[in-house]
C-alpha cells in the first residue's frame, strides 16, 4: 500500500532546528466523535490558513464506517525519523493517518494524498488483528518510528493488564506484533515516545480498560490504584531498564514529551492528581549517568470553590483540581505547553532550563466553575485539553473534550465542544487569537497539522 | 593482468558508488559526530562501517573463488547469474528491507555488524561476482594462491575507494553543508540498483552460454 518518491518526502527534516522552517500549515486534522455512539465518529479537516475566508471553519468531515469508535489519538504512517540512518526509508510518502477508535479498537487508515481535504478511508485494522497479532486492544498513542508504526495500547483484549505496545509495518498495514521482548515489572500503559539519539523508549501508566472506560472510579483513586510510574526501556532491544514511581500519591502520569533534540536526554510528563491537595504537577525526567532520574517541577494548584456549583464527584473537596491533560513542547525544546482541563487555564512556560520552568504566559477558556468565555462566546465549558503546536512554535490549536465517560463526571451538563487558535509569541506569552474559534456538534479531540507538528515526529540528527 | 582493466575500473566505480550512498554508511557517521558534537566521532566510525563492508564482499569473493577452483567455469558463471537475477527480483518486491535491532548508540563492533548486514541486504557483494569473473586469474586454470591474491586486492580495492569516497562525504557534510542536503540529494536508487542486479545477472548468463 506504501507508496515512495524519488526524493525524501518534503515533509520530513533531519533535525527539529531544520523542521522548525516549515511552511505554515494551512491545513489541519482533527478527530471528533460522538460520546452517545449513535453517530459514527469523524475525521474533520480544518481551513487554518489566516489569509482564507474560511480561517478557522470546517472543510470536509470523513465518517467512520462504524458507530461507537471513539476517535481520541491519531497519527501518521511515516515521518522525520525514516530519515534516521540505522533503518532509513527516506523515499516512503507521508500519506496515511492512522486512527485508533479508543473504544472500539479498531484502527482506520486514511489516505490524504489524492484531495488533502477530503481524506479516503483505504484499510481497516480490525480489533481480532491487533489482539490476535499482539494480545492488546484499545489502541491509544501512534508514533512513526525509524522502523514501523508504533502503537501504544491501554489493555488487553479483556480490557485488564497489561497494555503495551505494538508494531504495525509501514509498507504493508499488517499487525507485526507486540514490541515488548522483556516487559519487566510493567503492567499499565497509556503514552510513550522516545530519545532516538539514546535508543531509549519511554512509557506512561493511565490504568486499564476496566478502570477508565467506566469513567474515574473515585474508590480506585483515593486508594491511589491509578498508575504513577514511568517506564524506560531499551528502543532496539525491546526490553525494559527502570521503573521510576512518582510516588502513590500521584495519580495518572499521562504525556510525555521528550525533547526534541536528539542529543538531549530529558523530557516533560504531567501528573492529573495528587491526591494530596488535587494539585497537578509536570516532572522533567533526565539522564544521570546510565540510569534516569525525575524531578517535579511545576505544581498546579487547584482553585477553592463553593460545592454548589461543583460536579457530585468533586463537591467533598470544595475545590476544582486543574486535571493537567495533555502538554506540549515546541520544537527548540524552549517552551512547554500545559492544559488544565479542569480549571480551564492554558499555560506557557519558558524551559531553557528544563529543571527551573518560568510561567511566561496563561488564558481562560472554559472550565468546571470558571466557563471563562473566548472573546467571540458566551461562558464556554470544558476546557483546554488536547493541544497541538505548530513546527514554528507560534501556533497552539486546542480542543475541549477528554473522554466520553470522563467528560459526563467533571461536566455532567455535556459538553460543547470547541476548537481554537492560540498565538504564541515568539518572545514568550499567549493571546486568543480572534478569527479562530469555531464549535462542533461531536466532542472534538486530537487536531494534527498538515506536514507535521511538535507531536507528530522525531529526529535522529541534532 | 593485461588487456582487462574493466573489472579493475568497475571495483572503484562500485566502491565510490557505496561511499557516496547515505544509506551505506557515510549517514550514519556523521549522524554519530553531530550526536557527540565532535567530527573524531565521524571519523572514527568510518574504520568500522568499511569493515563491516569488506566482510561482506569477502564472503562472495571467497565463494567465487572455491567455486571456481572445483567446478568448470560456466557452471559459476550460471549459479552467478541465477543468484544475481533471483536477488534483483527480490530487491524490486522488498526494495526496503534493513537489518533490525539497531539504533543510534552502536559501538565500532555493532557499527561492523551493521554496515555487514546492510552491505549483504543491498546486495553489494553479490554484485562484484560478474565483475570478478571478468578478471584474468578466473578466465583460465590458475593456483588457489594466486586467485587468492587477486581476490583480496579486488576486494580491498573496491572498499579502499569507498573508504575514501565515504570519508570525504561525510567530512563535508559534517563540516560544510549538513544534513539539510538529505531532503534534496538523497535520490531513491531502489529501483535501478534493482534492475542492475537483475541485468548483471542476464549478461553473466549470455557469457556463460
Amino acid at each position: 500500500m506504501a507508496t515512495t518518491l524519488l526524493r525524501p518526502d518534503q515533509s520530513f527534516y533531519p533535525s527539529p532546528r531544520l523542521a522548525a522552517e516549515a511552511p505554515v500549515e494551512t491545513l489541519a486534522y482533527m478527530v471528533t466523535f460522538d460520546p452517545t455512539r449513535k453517530e459514527p465518529d469523524g475525521l474533520v479537516t480544518l481551513d487554518v490558513d489566516p489569509k482564507s475566508k474560511g480561517f478557522g471553519k470546517q472543510i470536509g468531515r470523513v465518517e467512520a464506517p462504524n458507530v461507537g469508535d471513539e476517535f481520541h489519538h491519531f497519527g501518521w504512517n511515516v515521518c522525520s525519523s525514516a530519515l534516521c540512518p540505522y533503518a532509513a526509508h527516506p523515499h516512503l510518502e507521508r500519506r496515511y493517518l492512522l486512527v485508533p477508535g479508543l473504544r472500539s479498537s479498531r484502527i482506520y487508515i486514511f489516505d490524504v494524498k489524492p484531495d488533502p481535504k477530503h481524506p479516503k478511508l483505504v484499510h481497516t485494522i480490525e480489533p481480532k488483528e491487533i489482539a490476535d497479532r499482539a494480545g492488546y486492544s484499545r489502541p491509544h498513542t501512534i508514533h512513526c518510528g525509524p522502523d514501523g508504526i508504533y502503537v501504544s495500547a491501554l489493555g488487553n483484549p479483556d480490557g485488564d493488564v497489561p497494555g503495551g505496545v505494538f508494531v504495525i509495518d509501514h509498507d504493508t498495514f499488517a499487525v507485526k506484533g507486540r514490541w515488548e521482548l522483556d516487559r519487566g515489572p510493567q503492567k499499565f500503559a497509556y503514552d510513550f515516545w522516545w530519545h532516538l539519539g539514546y535508543d531509549t523508549a519511554i512509557t506512561s501508566e493511565w490504568g486499564t480498560p476496566k478502570m477508565v472506560e467506566g469513567g474515574v472510579n473515585p474508590e480506585l483513586l483515593l486508594a491511589g490504584e491509578y498508575g504513577h510510574r514511568i517506564h524506560i526501556w531499551d528502543l532496539p532491544k525491546r526490553r525494559h531498564r527502570q521503573e521510576i514511581d512518582l510516588g502513590k500519591e500521584h495519580q495518572m502520569v499521562l504525556e510525555l514529551r521528550p525533547a526534541h533534540d536528539p542529543s538531549k536526554a530529558f523530557g516533560f510528563v504531567g501528573v492529573v492528581v495528587s491526591l494530596k491537595d488535587l494539585s497537578s504537577s509536570i516532572w522533567t525526567w533526565y539522564l544521570d549517568g546510565s540510569t534516569y532520574k525525575v524531578e517535579k517541577v511545576i505544581d498546579i494548584p487547584a482553585e477553592p470553590a463553593d460545592p454548589d456549583v461543583l460536579p457530585p464527584l468533586l463537591k467533598g473537596f470544595k475545590a476544582v483540581p486543574p486535571l493537567v491533560s495533555d502538554i506540549n513542547l515546541s520544537l527548540d525544546d524552549r517552551w512547554l505547553y500545559v492544559s488544565a482541563w479542569g480549571t480551564g487555564e492554558f499555560l506557557q512556560f519558558d524551559v531553557s532550563d528544563p529543571f527551573k520552568p518560568k510561567k511566561t504566559g496563561s488564558v481562560h477558556l472554559g472550565g468546571i466553575v470558571r466557563k471563562a468565555a473566548h472573546p467571540t462566546s458566551g461562558p464556554l465549558n470544558g476546557g483546554p485539553q488536547m493541544v497541538e503546536l505548530s513546527r514554528d512554535g507560534k501556533r497552539a490549536y486546542l480542543t475541549n473534550s477528554l473522554y466520553a465517560s470522563w467528560d459526563e463526571q467533571f461536566y455532567p451538563e455535556g459538553i460543547t465542544s470547541w476548537a481554537t487558535l492560540i498565538d504564541a509569541k515568539p518572545e514568550g506569552g499567549l493571546g486568543l487569537d480572534k478569527g479562530f474559534f469555531t464549535t462542533f456538534e461531536q466532542r472534538t479531540h486530537q487536531v494534527h497539522l498538515e506536514g507535521g507538528d511538535a507531536s507528530s515526529d522525531s529526529y535522529c540528527y541534532s | 593482468m593485461t588487456g582487462a582493466l574493466w573489472p579493475w575500473a568497475a571495483l572503484v566505480l562500485l566502491g565510490a558508488y557505496h561511499g557516496v550512498n547515505p544509506g551505506m554508511g557515510w549517514l550514519f557517521a556523521v549522524a554519530r559526530g553531530l550526536q557527540e558534537k565532535n567530527r573524531r566521532a565521524v571519523l572514527g566510525s568510518l574504520l568500522p562501517i568499511a569493515i563491516g563492508h569488506e566482510a561482506s564482499i569477502v564472503i562472495v569473493v571467497v565463494a567465487v573463488s572455491l567455486t571456481q577452483q572445483f567446478l568448470p567455469p560456466f557452471v559459476v558463471r550460471l549459479i552467478a547469474a541465477l543468484v544475481l537475477v533471483s536477488f534483483g527480483v527480490y530487491k524490486l518486491a522488498r526494495p526496503r528491507s534493513h537489518p533490525g535491532g539497531f539504533g543510534m548508540r552502536v559501538g565500532p563492533g555493532g557499527l561492523a555488524a551493521w554496515s555487514f548486514l546492510m552491505s549483504s541486504a543491498h546486495g553489494a557483494g553479490l554484485m562484484l561476482a560478474p565483475v570478478l569473473l571478468g578478471l584474468p586469474v578466473y578466465a583460465a586454470y590458475h593456483s588457489l594462491r594466486e586467485i587468492s591474491l587477486q581476490a583480496v586486492a579486488a576486494a580491498s580495492l573496491h572498499v579502499a575507494a569507498m573508504l575514501l569516497v565515504m570519508g570525504i562525504v561525510s567530512v563535508i557534510v559534517y563540516e560544510k553543508i549538513g544534513v539539510r542536503i538529505l531532503r534534496r540529494g538523497w535520490f531513491n536508487l531502489d529501483l535501478g540498483w534493482s534492475l542492475v542486479l537483475i541485468a548483471s545477472g542476464m549478461i553473466t548468463l549470455f557469457t556463460a552460454i
